[in-house]
């Protein structure tokens, strides 16, 4: 494949049906009402030379390149900031407009280094490709004039670097920082010929930048660049496919010389991102070629042992051998496992049958069950799809958006752009938080409201929220009496408006004022098209299904539902939690949500996989945990994921973990986990992988592979080759393949194949005969369920109080350059802006405690203690304190507790009583950590023989 | 009326720079009350002191500090002083012209909303006040009025668009951002008479349904930011502004803000994007500011003099102001005389004198006694014209046809000193100076029009450079997204027409210097 040049028509799409004719160059064109000119000639393919143009960017008109004649209008106006008109006879090459060109470019060479060959954007300028449109031959001006040479190269930035002499103040980087990404940290400084492209701070890497490229990209010359082409040459082809990072699911062009991956750059047709990124998937791709990067199996006897390098025979053997014989000594429902949402579905669809046919159980489980599985019970119960409602585009119609939980312009950074697009536009905005993220306040957008809650009680101000509209009369009575079941409405009814769920009552449990809760409840049920956004600060919870079914009931007794700009929307936090919850690897469910219990879908499967099937569900990943401490769990294979950084109380994890008989791991690293595993089998990044990942819009987005694997093997192969060691014939050729029998066995993908999705580029289920393009927006016409359910949600605080002891809650959250528990990110230049894991606490608290901003503090719960150094800031409420958990070191989870959510077990990361005191040592875990670390990651490999 | 011992002195940016300051507080300390009015636009006289004797408004001037004890001398004995220069308003220069915006200028203590009520005030605004908003934007159409900074365009084609557009919010905005080198009839009439703007943004508001007026006046005008606020604050206290405005019913609010410095606000859509508190870059036309202006919202932007010409439209009715001027050029314009000229100053006229009567009769001719070589009307983008010229006569169309403008009606005079391929230079040099950096061909073009001119004059490579010269221009005015670059190259191309000599090279007239005397 050659490399892949977007189309750019110079100037966005207008969002009108209606069309215009007219005639340019002779030749008849038909375009939208509201197109430029520029767009309707490159509509006929006829390119107006252009330098400040592209169609990600409002016209703006500055380079004077594309001026044009139109006949019956005096003077040459600009293509790109000129409308079509009906009838309008347009004239783009005449001697006058091309003297005109020929006389701009003679003024842009004119200041401009004349290095092209060795220039680092030479091949891929579009200064260059101007200078040679428009036939420039001379430049009359000498080179004596005054000019910007010389300037410093600004190499500040780990990906990019900028250098001012080559700038021909287009403002495209401004102009994309300000519109696509939002956060306006770019300007023009000076005026005239000493207009210049500025930042606060003394360099980019210290401006407000967050680095998502899209200035990198839209840069028609070298000023911009990204350094891998710097260093390495333009790259010469490109593969097509999808970031790995979070739920967003953002397309991306692998662009490549040889097998050298030389940078990834959005694309502009990828549905979710509509060629948007962020510094996660723009730039922080190098961990897939780390040096730290395991390629080949691993054994070892016990976990004392140092690893052995064994060849992927050996190792498929060993594996399998061990698991049999720990199920032959245990039982059957003695080993399990546990698949990623990082991987792709086809990886995720082969470790779920293996478990259901090789293991002859259930016991599948995902790390879907630590962050989204509140979601996927509670939207199920009410509208019957475990889903998001909406596309990521609808937020565009959106009049109020409501966010709660979530810290979109951190961890959903792609999408946050979108909404702040929307915001700028006039939309209000309603944030539930804890702490002050982001969106609070940021350049052009305030929150109406910020609802400053007490960690823990989302029930009962959503609850509040609803008992307002209830009572004020702002509710859809039309909707609900036609959507909605009418016993469950009104059982609801009742329970809302008991003054139990009053503002006032909510107010003593929040601490939200509640006159603001009533204004913000007024807001979203009259501000026009209400849309909720949400995240983990919902689901993590020990009421995080009770949560997702209070905002799933505000949302239908508002009419919310079912069209654009409305709806529920978890932000899904990695890139494939939706389709590994999709791909049935739970314990209770099928594939498409069908309980194990149901004997029509166990039967099916039974007759595809001619393999008796287990109608008890297996065990989630806590009863896992707790059975291998209990000595019933021996046996676990656990892909692409680290259950011993992520999943809370790390010392019961630990604990766990030790007490297995066989520990399978399969990651790209040795990661913590892997501390206590018998057997390591390399997998593959996703630059290696070809099959789909599906994000939080339900978007089946597809995978493609770069480069070979570094591992010689396709993962799902490996578990292929496990299932087939264990002794169950399995055969998929391709992941093709196992997508034909996810289609097949789904009727919500029914329709779906790789073939199909590289023809379409992606689609969003349920895809199947009843709806052949997919589903954008659910529940238009009804609920999936038949009548949406309005459920009862009493508030019932956790058990986990603060008290004399631990008087502050403790809440965790990520950042923007770190992903998770930080396998990838830390193993790439963004570690430069968060190297490790800090405690946010507000100045008063700080202050009664002698805490020092910058200082270490010990942070002490029921669970365990861990020591990291203290950011004291307004951003948190009195008695709340933060961090997030991306470093391993830090052991953020150590002391998180053991509490999780009624119905899903979805742990309850979010709210710990802790106390926090000034340290000078480590932790006890921290430091027992450090010194077991060299033995269990076995770093003492020995060699192949 | 007006009890003996008052003293009238100019509190005018000219009065206060030439000492007027000094010499209030010189009679203040003999006991005289002073009262500080704007300028009669003399600027020759200034510091012009007034005495009213007998009802009649007596002019001493220039003062100088040493003036103060012979006047009060005077005043004090009814004698006569050498400084005496008769009853002002019969001075020739002050007799010959049409007042009708700058009538109480010079005359009223410019804060003193009794003062304006009482020299006729207001009363545009009442008659605004019983008449619909259509009838207003007609009485404005039928008045013949164009757009006084610069451009010409008839005000009613903006105020009829804006009236007709849909939306909450609508704004008036005064574009009282006077960067033209050689004008200060905005500043002069600001800090004269300023609640005649006040009261013709009230009427343009209630015209096209503007609730909130903003005046963007330039940071160089810190007595008319001084005069401005206390007008605006007597008028909200007086019930002019705010709710129920002036018993409308209707609330209108009028906001100064103060620019930050740059030549290039002065075009609309740039000092739209400076008040928006964004960079004060020129925008890309359409969307039209009376349907997107401030903050996206319908704006009527108008030059200060433009709505100044309001309430005595509105007042005498259109016809009356349609019978003045000349063609389609209505009304009156003050001119201002500045440069080589003996009598500089304000001179408000109707449209259709000849440059050569402002110039000659009223101006007096050059102040050094040399011979007028050019004159540049319409600010520092204006024409170069030569005497072979003068004799046009000054209106919109009668300009243009000659390849100049009116613009705000600045008028620098030259003598016989003037280099024009200097002052060519310096038409690019401005343009360099105060471009905004948008577009290619004012950017990077004006500092490129300065080398090249650097080149001719030095003789490099003449022809060809004369040619570049040539081609330049025509790509600034072909090219340039506003009017700035767009017309950078009329000085320029104007003295090349006009003044060929003055580019050859090596040059074909002698250099004089300034300082040379008249033979």
């Amino acid at each position: 494949m050659t490399i892949l040049k977007e189309m750019d028509l110079g100037t966005p799409r207008p969002k009108t049906a209606r069309r215009v004719r007219l005639e340019i160059d002779g030749f008849d064109v038909e375009v939208e009402e509201g197109a430029s000119i520029m767009r309707a000639a490159a509509s006929i393919g006829t390119s107006v030379p252009k330098l400040c143009a592209t169609d990600r960017l409002n016209a703006f008109g500055s380079c004077r390149l594309c001026l044009v004649e139109i006949d019956g209008r005096k003077g040459t106006p600009a293509s790109c900031t000129t409308l079509v008109a009906d009838g309008m006879k347009v004239r783009t090459e005449t001697p006058r407009l091309q003297k005109l060109r020929r006389g701009v470019m003679e003024l842009y060479i004119s200041d401009h280094p004349l290095d092209c060959l060795t220039c680092s954007d030479n091949g891929d300028c579009e200064l260059q490709d101007m200078a040679g449109r428009v036939g420039l031959r001379d430049v009359r001006y000498g080179d004596e004039g005054e000019n910007h040479f010389g300037k410093a190269k600004d190499v500040s930035n780990p990906y990019f670097q900028f250098e001012p002499s080559k700038c021909i103040v287009c403002s495209r980087c401004v102009r994309a920082c300000d519109e696509v990404q939002g956060t306006l940290a770019l300007t023009i400084e000076g005026r005239g010929f000493n207009s210049k492209v500025s930042f606060a701070g003394a360099d980019f890497s210290s401006s407000e930048c967050v680095s998502c490229g899209a200035c990198v990209d839209v840069c028609p010359t070298a000023t911009l660049q990204e350094k891998a082409v710097a260093e390495f040459g333009v790259p010469d082809r490109t593969v097509l496919t999808t970031c790995a990072y979070c739920g967003v699911g953002c397309s991306f062009k692998a662009e490549l010389k040889g097998d050298q991956l030389i940078r990834m750059t959005p694309h502009k047709d990828g549905m979710a991102n509509h060629g948007h990124s962020c510094v996660k998937g723009r730039f922080a791709w190098g961990y897939a070629t780390h040096p730290d990067r395991i390629t080949t199996p691993l054994i070892r006897e016990a976990i004392t042992d140092p690893w052995r390098q064994v060849s992927w025979e050996e190792a498929i053997s060993y594996a399998a051998r061990r698991l049999k014989e720990t199920q032959a000594k245990y039982g059957r429902k003695s080993i399990g496992a546990i698949s990623s949402s990082r991987c792709t579905i086809e990886e995720v669809w082969v470790v779920q049958k293996m478990v259901r046919t090789a293991f002859g159980n259930n016991n599948i489980d995902t790390c879907a069950r630590v962050c989204h599985s509140p979601t996927g019970y509670g939207l199920k119960q009410t509208y019957g799809t475990s889903a998001g409602t909406q596309d990521f585009d609808s937020v565009e119609d959106a009049d109020v958006i409501l966010v709660i939980g979530a810290n979109p312009t951190d961890a959903h950074p792609v999408f946050a752009s979108q909404m702040k697009r929307r915001l700028r536009m006039g939309a209000k905005l309603i944030i539930i938080d804890p702490r002050a993220i982001d969106l609070v306040r940021t350049p052009h957008i305030e929150a109406a409201h910020h609802l400053q809650l007490q960690p823990g009680t989302n029930v009962a101000l959503i609850n509040a929220l609803a008992h307002v509209a209830a009572t004020e009369g702002l509710l859809d009575q039309g909707f609900i009496d036609a959507r909605c079941d009418g016993p469950s409405f009104r059982d609801w009814l009742r329970f809302i408006c008991d003054a139990e769920n009053s503002p006032e009552s909510a107010s003593d449990i929040t601490g939200v004022p509640a006159d603001e809760i009533r204004a913000a409840a007024r807001l979203y049920a009259t501000g026009g098209r209400a849309a909720i956004y949400y995240g983990l600060g919902v689901t993590e919870h020990s009421q995080g299904s009770t949560m997702v079914m209070g905002m799933a009931n505000l949302a239908m007794a508002t009419g919310n539902i079912g069209r654009r700009g409305v709806g529920v929307n978890p932000l899904r936090g990695q890139n494939n939690v939706q389709g590994s919850c999709d791909m049935g690897s739970f314990p209770h469910e099928y594939s498409g949500y069908r309980h194990v219990s149901d004997e029509a879908t166990r039967l099916t499967f039974e007759k595809a996989w001619s393999c008796a099937q287990d109608a008890e569900p297996g065990y989630r990943i806590p009863n896992m945990f707790d059975e291998a401490v209990g000595g019933g769990f021996k046996g676990l294979y656990v892909q692409g994921e680290d259950v011993a950084q992520s999943d809370p109380d790390t010392l019961h994890v630990e604990a766990a973990l030790a007490a297995l008989d066989i520990l399978i791991v399969q990651d790209l690293f040795l990661n913590e986990t892997a501390r206590f595993a018998h057997v390591f089998l390399p997998g593959t990044s996703f630059l290696e992988k070809d099959g789909c990942f599906i994000n939080a819009e339900r978007r089946i987005n597809r995978v493609r592979p770069a480069i070979r694997e570094e591992t010689g093997m396709e993962e799902w192969r490996v578990t292929q080759a496990l299932a087939v060691a264990f002794g169950y014939e399995m055969n998929f050729s391709s992941a093709a393949d196992v997508m034909d029998e996810i289609a097949a066995l789904t009727p919500s993908f029914a329709n779906v194949s790789h073939r199909m999705l590289d023809e379409k580029g992606s689609v969003q289920w349920p895809c199947n005969d009843a709806a052949p393009a997919g589903t954008p927006i659910m529940h238009v016409d009804g609920f999936v369920r038949g009548k949406g359910l309005f459920v009862t949600t009493e508030f019932t605080p956790t058990p986990e109080r603060t008290s004399r002891k631990f008087p502050l809650i403790l809440t965790t959250g990520r950042i923007l350059s770190q992903y998770n528990v930080g396998a990838q990110t830390r193993r790439t230049a963004n570690e430069i802006w968060h190297e490790e894991d800090l405690l946010e606490i507000h100045p008063a608290d700080a202050e009664a405690r002698g805490v020092q901003d910058g200082g270490w503090v010990a942070v002490k719960s029921r669970k365990g203690e861990i020591t990291l150094r203290a950011h004291v800031t307004e951003r948190v409420a009195p008695g709340v304190v933060y961090t997030t958990f991306h470093h391993p070191e830090t052991g953020a989870n150590v002391v998180t507790t053991e509490y999780s959510d009624w119905a899903t077990q979805c742990p309850e990361y979010k709210v710990t009583a802790v106390e926090v005191t000034p340290a000078n040592h480590r932790s006890d875990w921290q430091r027992h950590y450090d010194e077991t670390l060299p033995v269990m990651r076995g770093l003492a490999v020995e060699p192949a023989e | 009326m007006t009890p003996p011992g008052i003293i009238f002195v100019s509190l005018d940016s000219v009065a206060v720079a030439l000492g007027a300051d000094e010499i209030a507080a010189a009679f203040a300390d003999r006991g005289l009350k002073i009262v500080r009015t704007g300028s009669r636009g003399m600027h020759w006289l200034e510091p012009l002191v007034e005495i009213e004797i007998s009802g009649v408004r007596h002019g001493f001037g220039p003062i100088g500090l040493d003036d103060v004890p012979d006047i009060v001398h005077a005043l004090a004995n009814g004698a006569d002083c050498k400084k005496s220069l008769g009853p002002v308003e019969a001075m020739p220069f002050f007799k010959n012209q049409t007042r009708l915006i700058f009538k109480r200028c010079g005359i009223v203590s410019p804060t003193s909303l009794t003062d304006y009520r009482s020299l006729g005030g207001l009363a545009g605004l009442s008659a605004a006040l019983k008449m619909t908003v259509p009838e207003i934007c007609e009485e404005i159409a039928a008045s013949g009025l164009r757009g006084r900074g610069g451009a010409g365009f008839p005000a009613a084609i903006k105020w009829r668009a804006v009236a007709a557009a849909e939306s909450e919010q609508k704004y008036v905005v005064c574009n009282a951002d006077e960067g033209d080198s050689g004008t200060f009839a905005d500043r002069m009439i600001m800090e004269g008479d300023p609640f005649l703007l006040l009261e013709g943004m009230m009427i343009a508001g209630r015209a096209v349904g503007a609730t909130k007026g903003f005046i963007y006046l330039r940071s160089e005008y810190p007595i008319a930011a001084r005069v401005l606020q206390e007008a605006i604050d007597v008028a909200y206290r007086a019930g002019l502004l705010g709710e129920n405005a002036m018993g409308s019913g209707g609330r209108f609010e009028i906001d100064l803000f103060i620019g930050a410095g740059a030549y290039i606000c002065g075009e609309e859509t740039s000092l739209l994007n400076s008040l928006e508190g964004k960079r004060g870059e020129v925008r890309v036309k359409p969307p039209l500011p009376a349907l997107e202006g401030l903050f996206g919202k319908p704006t009527l932007v108008h030059n200060v003099l433009s709505l100044c010409a309001v309430p005595h439209i509105i007042e005498n009715g259109a016809r009356d102001y349609a019978a003045i001027g000349v063609g389609k050029s209505t009304g009156s314009m003050p001119f201002q005389l500045s440069g080589d000229v003996k009598y500089a100053g304000l001179f408000e006229t109707p449209f259709g004198l000849t440059l050569r009567d402002l110039v000659e009769r009223i101006g007096g001719g050059t102040r050094s006694g040399r011979p007028i070589r050019a004159i540049q009307i319409g600010g520092p983008l204006g024409a170069y014209l030569p005497p072979s010229l003068f004799d046009v006569a000054i209106d919109y169309e009668a300009l243009a046809a000659i390849g100049a403008g009116v613009g705000h009606g600045g008028i620098v005079v030259f003598n016989d000193s003037v280099d024009l391929a200097e002052q060519a230079r310096y038409a690019f040099e401005f343009c360099a100076e105060e471009s905004c950096g948008k577009c290619t061909p004012c950017r990077i073009g004006a500092v490129r029009g300065v080398e090249v001119i650097d080149r001719i004059r030095a003789g490099d490579d003449h022809a060809r450079n004369m040619q570049v010269l040539s081609d330049l221009c025509e790509l600034m005015v072909d090219g340039s997204l506003c009017a700035m670059g767009g017309m950078t190259p009329i000085p320029v191309e104007s003295a090349i027409r006009h003044f060929p000599e003055d580019f050859a090279f090596p040059p074909k007239r002698r250099k004089i210097a300034a300082s040379e005397h008249a033979s």
